[in-house]
């Protein structure tokens, strides 16, 4: 089941690539009607999910390299049941949305959103380590060419970066990954998931292992002062690629937190929590004051996602039930209100070719139907009540003002800088009179743009008015990862001592140079228990 | 009385002898053949090559569990000579198929080139099932006279001729170096066979050791030459260029590959016992030829130069596999081969197509908006550049993958940290060629590539080896895991 959801779209993107290149209206059809496949399919996914489980469900294991033990491995649960099904909703609106949209290349284009489709699910439901960092990686392709090939002026600058920055965080992982699974249990590797997740590890090792998930995830997410690709990334990426890029992209970063860097290795994350969750807070403030002196209306939005994915990290390390619910909803919002966001601003650049909010201004008039589109999209981002927005905000600021009331306080500050910025555009773009001529003459929604954007809009209101379905499907893989969690701490805790000193580390029996090398950059075991973590620790968790 | 004689005649042990005796007759048999021929439609010698390379290759897959030694210990048909073998058949095949195609483009003589290309995988694949330094010095030698030859073989091209001389005058200088340093092994030990210095050098101490360290450290120098491991790399760019494309790709992979196969050899089992001297010396050339390999390979605006500091750094990665030693380790550098031999291949192979008689199209601006024109050159561009620099699920990442597991599981964690990074440094090259075929605007005329149906045939060969390679690699690791365990 799983692996059929996570490939037809590739296959899909096959086929598309074979029909014939003249055939516009065919391809746009056949991609339209061929993304549905996966999202048919994973409504069944939906509808078979048992609900009262916090474990893995749907999992499918094969042997894949034997060697160093690695499966093709995949299976989903409370945390990434609704991711996969953001993306399978996110791509054939997207697909639908380059009707008007795009027309060069056409159907390469349709490939590589296909292609980049079946790399994020893929990632989503991998429990393989191996697994996971190919999809990861695979994925920078396709989101390569989408940026370089159908891009704005300054597109190949800002896929390389794009490309370089993922890929320095990626490797890096990578060598941890290598070092986790080569040294988790004696004699074999392994690279799986779920029995790493039982795997207690020293600190010290836990420490570098998490630095480099951390940074790998940061990247993505992205975390300040690592954000610097995004602007870039989102201002010369076309429409569709934005869309993707902060809907589900950028979710994987956040998604790896959750997955792999806080229950691989918890007591670290503990000991890093005030500091991430303080970049968090810096993220959500800085990307909020950055986004409102913005000229250009891309560029706003992409530094609200800055801001938005402050707060998801801030829920996800407060470690509380209300905090990591508050954070996996809110990566749902965002995907669904700023891929809206994006289509809105497309919409305007497609009539327009500029996104200067200067040049705009009492566009009501002009476009009622766009105008009431964007306001409910607004307010969802703004996070007023009954609009899905809020339930995530909400369950946020509750889970951090239990971990760290000071940093949670300063959080809030940022809904207002949030408010006041998406308003005050609202206000420079929507009301006032009409002055440029250039805008008395456009059109307002076609038909396919409303196709695209109405399920947007419905799933943006039942998610604010009706949260309990989604919320109640994660609960219990909430509650078992928290125990996990906690588990795990009280393990390192207890026997730290006999862990630190026995742990395989490869200080011992290695040669020369490299020997000396690994212990330089591992440090020397910890001997003994550590009395710091038992404070960090504990105030974290409920 | 009787004397006894000073040097005993071993008996002729033919099994051994097999492949190599297979592919020289072919050789001969190309070499006369030629003679024979008329008119200028000389492909049927390419394809005599490629049969004569094709049974060569079936017969080492027969011997695979025969495992003979012959010669008193001299030379091995063990799984590791074979794999190899496999590996110069599928190498030298792949170049013989593209030659078809390319020596159109050329003034090259037909029939001295092909020969003179099986011959240098004759020396490849003794270098290969060499287990006596003097073997390995012939090998190298029938291989690097013949490819000494080859770079040179576009008489009229100024490039080709400069090239092949500066190849042979550092070669002719790096071969020295390696017989110095079979000299000083031989004073340490009293043998150039490989098992009985490594049985020496467990036990061996004071002046003795310090003389096989002195020996070591100039066969390092020599086998640095032919891999093109910085410092000892400044040959490498110039030969590339100025070689014909098709003899670039068997230098970049053939030489390469068996110059590795013999440094693995002699370092990892016969020097075994010198490790902890070697593994440091070669920790500093691996960083440094990975990093001087990408960090220049950034800058380069001809593709075949490109490609030259690309192998350069890629010699940094197999190095890496050296140092971590051991099963998985050594096992890794052979997958690496390769890996590598299939995706280089590729890449020339898209080099040739883009060429025209006399407008080689060889500056990577020449590939200008390529890729939408061509879809498949492309396509197939982009997949051995994203192999290149190690993006799954290629052979390319399978190989990194193999080789940094091994570095950390042996405890270079920060060599691996290193590696990584130099392959962020590389992806920025090998991108760059995607951001020419594909987000630029370009007009260079480039010949559709199905005009070219041998080139076309082996970049079909390749993309589908590096897809398949890449995506179920446990054949291929076991095969190279059996490979390595052979030494003895």
């Amino acid at each position: 089941m799983l692996s059929l959801i996570v490939f037809t779209p590739l296959l899909a993107g096959v086929f598309v690539l074979c029909m014939q290149r003249e055939q516009l209206n065919a391809i746009r059809r056949a991609a339209f009607f061929l993304s549905l496949i996966p999202f048919g399919l994973s409504l069944g996914l939906l509808r078979g999910f048992n609900p009262t489980d916090g474990g893995m469900q749907f999992v499918e294991s094969y042997a894949w390299i034997p060697q160093f033990n690695i499966r093709y491995q995949l299976g989903v649960d409370g945390l990434s049941l609704w991711l996969v099904l953001l993306t399978t909703f996110l791509t054939p609106l997207v697909v639908l949305a380059a009707w008007s949209d795009v027309h060069k290349r056409l159907k390469e284009y349709m490939f590589f959103m296909l292609a980049l489709e079946t790399g994020m699910l893929g990632a989503f439901v991998a429990l393989d380590l191996f697994l996971f960092y190919v999809f990861w990686e695979v994925m920078l392709v396709p989101m390569y060419f989408l940026i370089g090939v159908w891009g704005g002026a300054r597109r190949i600058y800002a896929a390389i970066k794009f490309v370089l920055f993922t890929m320095v965080g990626g490797l890096l992982m990578l060598v941890a990954i290598l070092y986790l699974a080569m040294h988790a249990q004696a004699g074999q590797p392994s690279f799986d998931l779920l029995r790493l997740y039982d795997v207690n590890l020293p600190l010290e090792a836990q420490r570098w292992l998490f630095a480099a998930f951390a940074l790998a995830f940061a990247i993505k997410v992205p975390m300040f002062p690592l954000h610097t690709w995004l602007p870039d990334a989102h201002v010369e990426a076309p429409t569709g690629g934005s869309v993707i890029l902060a809907g589900i992209l950028l979710k994987l970063g956040t998604y790896g937190f959750l997955r792999f860097a806080i229950p691989l290795f918890p007591v670290a994350a503990a000991e890093a929590t005030p500091y991430i969750a303080t970049l968090a807070v810096i993220g959500i403030v800085y990307g909020a004051l950055v986004a409102m002196v913005q000229p250009d209306l891309k560029k706003l939005v992409a530094y609200s996602s800055v801001s938005h994915l402050g707060f998801v990290m801030l829920g996800l390390f407060a470690l509380n039930p209300q905090g990591v619910m508050g954070g996996i909803y809110q990566m749902l919002n965002h995907g669904l209100s700023t891929g809206a966001l994006f289509l809105l601003v497309g919409v305007l650049y497609e009539r327009r070719h500029t996104r200067l909010i200067a040049e705009f201004g009492g566009l009501w008039k002009q476009l009622p139907k766009y105008a009431v589109c964007f306001l409910i999209v607004m307010l969802s981002s703004i996070g007023l009540p009954g609009l899905n927005g809020f339930v995530g905000e909400f369950l946020i600021l509750m889970g951090a003002f239990k971990a760290q009331p000071w940093l949670a306080a300063v959080a809030t500050s940022g809904v207002v800088l949030g408010a006041v910025y998406m308003l005050w555009m609202f206000q420079r773009v929507m009301f006032g009179p009409l002055v440029n001529p250039a805008n008395a003459v456009l059109p307002d929604l076609s038909r396919i743009e409303r196709a695209v954007l109405i399920p947007l809009l419905v799933m943006i209101v039942l998610m604010g008015v009706y949260p309990a379905p989604f919320l109640s499907r994660m609960e219990p893989a909430v509650t078992a990862y928290l125990a996990r969690i906690e588990k795990k701490m009280a393990a390192v805790d207890t026997s730290s001592a006999t862990f630190a000193n026995g742990f395989p580390l490869p200080l011992g029996g290695g040669q020369g140079e490299g020997t000396m090398y690994a212990a330089a950059r591992l440090g020397e075991p910890h001997p003994g228990p550590l009395p710091e973590r038992e404070g960090d620790g504990g105030a974290a968790l409920p | 009385m009787t004397a006894t004689p000073m040097i005993a005649a071993t008996p002729v042990a033919w099994l051994v002898l097999l492949p190599v005796l297979l592919l020289t007759g072919t050789a001969l048999l190309v070499m006369v053949t030629d003679l024979w021929m008329e008119g200028p439609d000389r492909d049927g010698l390419g394809w005599l090559g490629i049969v004569g390379l094709a049974v060569t290759a079936v017969a080492s897959v027969t011997l695979w569990n025969q495992g003979e030694i012959g010669f008193g210990g001299m030379m091995a048909v063990d799984r590791y000579a074979l794999f190899f073998n496999l590996l110069f058949c599928l190498a030298a095949g792949l170049t013989l198929l593209m030659s078809m195609s390319y020596l159109e483009l050329t003034d090259i003589r037909v029939g001295d080139y092909y020969t003179l290309i099986l011959f240098a995988t004759v020396g490849m694949m003794l270098m290969a099932a060499a287990t006596d330094l003097i073997v390995i010095f012939l090998g190298l030698e029938v291989m690097s006279i013949a490819v000494y030859v080859l770079a040179g073989i576009w008489r009229r091209q100024l490039r080709s001729t400069e090239a092949a001389l500066k190849y042979f005058l550092l070669g002719a200088f790096a071969t020295g170096f390696l017989l110095f340093g079979i000299a000083m092994l031989y004073g340490a030990t009293g043998s150039t066979t490989l098992n009985v210095i490594a049985s020496h050098l467990a036990k061996a101490t004071g002046e003795q050791r310090m003389l096989a360290t002195i020996g070591m450290a100039l066969l390092l120098i020599g086998f640095g030459f032919k891999v093109a491991a910085v410092p000892f790399h400044a040959w490498t760019p110039d030969v590339y260029e100025g070689a014909p494309t098709s003899i670039t790709a068997l230098m970049a992979v053939g030489v390469k590959a068996a110059a590795f196969a013999a440094f693995t050899r002699v370092f990892l089992h016969g020097l075994a016992g010198l490790s902890g001297d070697w593994s440091m010396v070669l920790w500093g050339l691996a960083v440094l030829t990975m990093t001087v390999g990408n960090v220049v390979a950034v800058l380069q605006q001809n593709i075949k130069r490109m490609l030259a500091y690309s192998s350069i750094a890629h010699a940094g990665y197999l190095l890496v596999g050296m140092i971590a030693n051991g099963e998985n380790g050594g096992s890794a550098v052979l997958f690496y081969l390769l890996g590598y031999a299939l995706m280089n291949l590729g890449a020339f192979a898209v080099v040739m197509a883009l060429g025209k008689r006399g407008e080689p199209n060889e500056r990577l601006d020449d590939y200008a908006g390529v890729g939408f024109r061509h879809p498949f050159l492309g396509f197939a561009m982009s997949i051995f550049m994203l192999s290149l620099a190690g993006v799954p699920p290629l052979v390319g990442f399978a190989g990194k993958f193999y080789i940094f597991a091994a570095a950390v599981k042996a405890g270079y964690v920060g060599l691996a940290v290193i590696g990584v990074l130099n392959s962020v440094v590389s992806m920025y090259y090998y991108v760059g060629v995607l951001v020419k075929m594909y987000m630029t605007e370009g007009s260079a005329d480039v010949p559709s590539p199905t005009t070219r149906p041998y080139l076309f045939a082996t970049m079909l060969v390749t993309v589908i080896g590096v897809i398949l390679l890449g995506v179920f690699p446990a054949k291929a690791f076991e095969l190279a895991r059996q490979a390595f365990l052979s030494l003895g």
